[in-house]
């Protein structure tokens, strides 16, 4: 994983599922600077799918990376997004 | 090439002002689809079951992350989503559900449907989704306009106090058909 970003902010939405990971995320987002990187946590596995949908219909937030890891010996999806 | 000669040539065109007049409203025009770019979407919710509560609230809300402008037309039975006390008390309905996972013929004596309600409330509990409360309040915060059909309100005995305070209240079939015609998506759940 190359991160040529920090991310200012850290949204923490595990254990929520569909639809909070994205209306939370476009909540924090809303709060940040142009420019600013937020970095999500979330263990919904349609995060995936719906932050990379949410992303690419929404003016003003660019999708810069997703992936996984695994924290306490469960599966989270990092995303980390910019405000344009 | 003067405007004041009158020959029945120059009659047949429009004059200059005419013609101003009409690149005007052009202008105006194509400044107005401009500035609507962003998309509408309108629901009218019309079931008050607890599993039918869902999919406008997940929606609406998931559309307001969009940017995108939301009104969600409450009536008949999808009143009891804004109704504050009884949208805390939503209910399944198991009979004539083959889905739920409890023999169906159990769902037709009594207590069965308040079986199915705990068996579900335990499963959203369990799975982190988000209470019916919680996307109303997320829903209000971004921006979703949340309707409350008079008739119906009347019909049902309901005062407007009664409503989730934020939600719109007073308004009828003819506001819910406006914002279906100005809406790029138009759902009936």
């Amino acid at each position: 994983m190359t991160q040529e970003f920090t991310a200012a902010e850290t949204l923490d939405v595990r254990g929520e599922n569909c639809p909070m990971p994205v209306v939370k995320t476009k909540q924090a987002i809303d709060d940040l600077e142009s420019g600013d990187v937020l970095e999500v946590l979330a263990t919904d596995p349609g995060s995936e799918s719906d932050l990379g949908g949410w992303a690419d219909s929404t003016d003003g937030v660019a999708l810069l990376e997703q992936g996984q890891t695994e924290m306490d010996g469960v599966t989270v999806y990092t995303h980390y997004v910019r405000n344009e | 090439m003067s405007t004041d000669s009158q020959s029945s040539e120059d009659e047949a065109l429009p004059s200059r002002e005419t013609l101003q007049e009409r690149i005007e409203q052009l202008e105006a025009q194509v400044a107005d689809l401009e500035d609507d770019d962003s998309k509408k979407m309108s629901i009218i919710a019309t079931k008050g079951s607890l599993d039918m509560a869902y999919p406008p609230l997940i929606l609406a809300s998931t559309a307001a992350a969009f940017g995108w402008e939301v009104t969600v037309f409450h009536t008949f039975w999808g009143l009891d989503i804004l109704h504050e006390e009884r949208s805390r008390d939503l209910k399944v309905s198991a009979v004539g559900n083959p889905s739920m996972p409890m023999p169906n013929a159990l769902g037709a004596f009594p207590g069965g449907d308040r079986l199915a309600t705990w068996y579900m409330n335990r499963e959203i509990e369990d799975n982190g989704t988000a209470t019916i409360e919680e996307l109303i309040d997320t829903s209000l915060e971004m921006g979703v306009d949340l309707q409350v059909c008079q008739m119906t309100a009347d019909l049902f005995g309901y005062d407007t106090d009664e409503f989730y305070d934020g939600v719109t209240t007073d308004v009828g079939a003819a506001t819910a058909l406006r914002d279906m015609a100005d809406a790029d998506i138009q759902l009936l759940v």
